[in-house]
């Protein structure tokens, strides 16, 4: 090819000056500009949660590479979940987690307490900057916050960067605090719930047996965590990433919402007893990444494997391939499967007359389950750094029993039931 | 098997060696053969957004979290 235009050859020499000092080609947007991320992402799951989340994400490089990273993300939360108690042959009742009032649940259905509703705002800030030669600092701050429920978390690492920049080792430390007041207070473990079919003298006799079951005030938790992750440049087109990564929680991780029924050999519900779970949990995650890039398309694949000491392992597999449609237009499938055990304190169900355990949830998030997503992403580079995408997806749960006996009229009802829901979200990008 | 056969063995398997030393040496790129790595869309956390989206509902939804980035500063999130 031959150069005609002086101007051309500025571009070109321009452009190999920046590849030869590994800066990035995309230079031509002003880098002191800031790059602003936004998105509307719904979550729905047939009959239960329904989510609408707002991302505003802002990013600007001040020069030689400080970069402030600021996010807001505010959401809404409305619907039922799934509080643990099995189904029956005949309609159940509840008591509010409030106290205030019940709800019945129809013969058949599982129990899903509709009485989410919940805003939550988060914040967060991060700001990366050079320390030395090649040695990169970050620090941030995160805060999330709704109704009932606190976290504030900090975060510090350094990354090093080796061998030209092809291979970079990076060591992190993340603190957070998390606090939880739930409305009526937290439940004392085990307990079981009061239910109030007019066999209290009066509203106050209710309202001291139900506090009788209550912790005053509010429990929190800390989280610390590390991760030492390696990202090597293998060849001109593949990029590997691995993580080690721990992490240790101490405090309140009890689901004050949360309880088990507690049946005959009949499989009649006889009481609702309150869940309780371990005050600590140490988990261990290894995650490998790889991104390989192809004429037309780009590769990413990912594998995590998790095991902790509340006895859930689980293995996450997943995989994106952004294929380019044009010269401005891609479509990238999605899918993700999920596999995780139970944890060892998990029971569908406690059996009457058996001594209590010390810890037992019948959430199914805590068992035995299979989950997959499938989806795709269509997007529209629109020019000037701008970008316009959509994404559309499915995600399943299947919750799974781990070996439980079920008896009586239990064998004939659907105690682990799908989760099926639509997750849709458009993106713009300036 | 002959003498001259095993120097003749043992002289293929120190160049396969030295071949396969090299190859780990040489892992990585030249800042020249960037263009690819570059991209955009090849940055690990090219689709943070997306990610960040889907790290809060697997985190509501399933027992594992973190591993990608940290796994603390949690919601009360069902």
């Amino acid at each position: 090819m031959q150069l005609t235009k002086k101007g051309n050859i500025s571009a070109a020499l321009a452009a190999a000056t920046c590849s030869l000092l590994g800066l990035q080609a995309h230079a031509e947007v002003a880098d002191n500009s800031w790059q602003i991320d936004t998105a509307l992402l719904y979550y729905g799951e047939s009959d239960r949660v329904q989510l609408a989340e707002a991302v505003i994400n802002a990013n600007k490089d001040f020069g030689d590479e400080h970069i402030f990273n600021g996010k807001l993300v505010i959401d809404t939360l409305t619907g039922a979940s799934a509080t643990g108690a099995v189904a029956q042959n005949n309609v159940q009742t509840f008591t509010r987690p409030s106290g205030n009032g019940q709800y019945d649940i129809v013969a058949g259905d599982t129990p899903l307490d509709d009485t989410f509703k919940d805003t939550r705002v988060q914040l967060d800030a991060q700001w990366t900057q050079p320390l030395w030669e090649n040695v990169r600092g970050s620090t941030g701050v995160h805060l999330s916050k709704e109704y009932d429920y606190l976290s504030l978390a900090v975060n510090g690492s350094l990354a090093k960067d080796f061998n030209q920049k092809n291979t970079t080792l990076s060591v992190g430390l993340s603190y957070a605090f998390d606090s939880i007041d739930p409305e009526g207070g937290r439940p004392v473990a085990l307990s079981k719930m009061v239910l109030n079919n007019d066999q209290f003298a009066s509203e106050e006799a209710y309202q001291q047996a139900f506090d009788a079951t209550r912790l005053p005030g509010s429990d929190d938790k800390t989280t610390a965590d590390v991760l030492i992750g390696l990202t090597q440049v293998i060849n001109r087109r593949l990029l590997m990433q691995f993580n080690y990564s721990f992490s240790s929680v101490d405090g309140y991780q009890t689901d004050p919402f949360k309880m088990l029924s507690n049946v005959d050999q009949q499989g009649i519900t006889q009481n609702l007893v309150y869940e309780s779970r371990p005050d600590t949990r140490t988990r261990h995650n290894i995650y490998w990444q790889s991104k390989y890039a192809m004429d037309n398309a780009i590769a990413d694949v990912s594998y995590r494997f998790s095991t902790d000491d509340w006895k859930i392992d689980s293995h996450t597999f997943d995989s994106r391939l952004r294929f380019k449609l044009s010269e401005n237009t891609y479509i990238q499938p999605h899918f993700r499967y999920y596999q995780q055990s139970a944890a060892e304190f998990y029971r569908p169900f406690l059996l009457d007359g058996d001594p209590l355990p010390q810890y037992a949830s019948a959430d199914y998030r805590l068992g035995e389950m299979t989950a997959y997503t499938l989806g795709f992403k269509y997007g529209i580079d629109m020019g000037n750094g701008e970008e316009l995408a959509f994404r559309l997806e499915y995600y399943q749960q299947d919750p799974k029993n781990n070996g439980f006996d079920q008896p009586g009229a239990l064998q004939q009802l659907d105690l682990f039931p799908s989760i099926k829901a639509v997750i849709a979200q458009v993106s713009y990008r300036f | 098997m002959s003498k001259l056969n095993k120097t003749r063995l043992s002289k293929i398997s120190a160049i396969i060696l030295l071949i396969q030393l090299t190859g780990c040496a040489s892992l990585g790129v030249q800042p020249w053969e960037r263009d690819l790595l570059a991209k955009d869309a090849m940055a690990l956390d090219s689709e943070g957004i997306d990610l960040g989206l889907d790290d809060h509902i697997y985190f509501s939804k399933e027992a594992t979290s973190g591993g990608r980035a940290f796994a603390g500063g949690g919601c009360g999130c069902n």
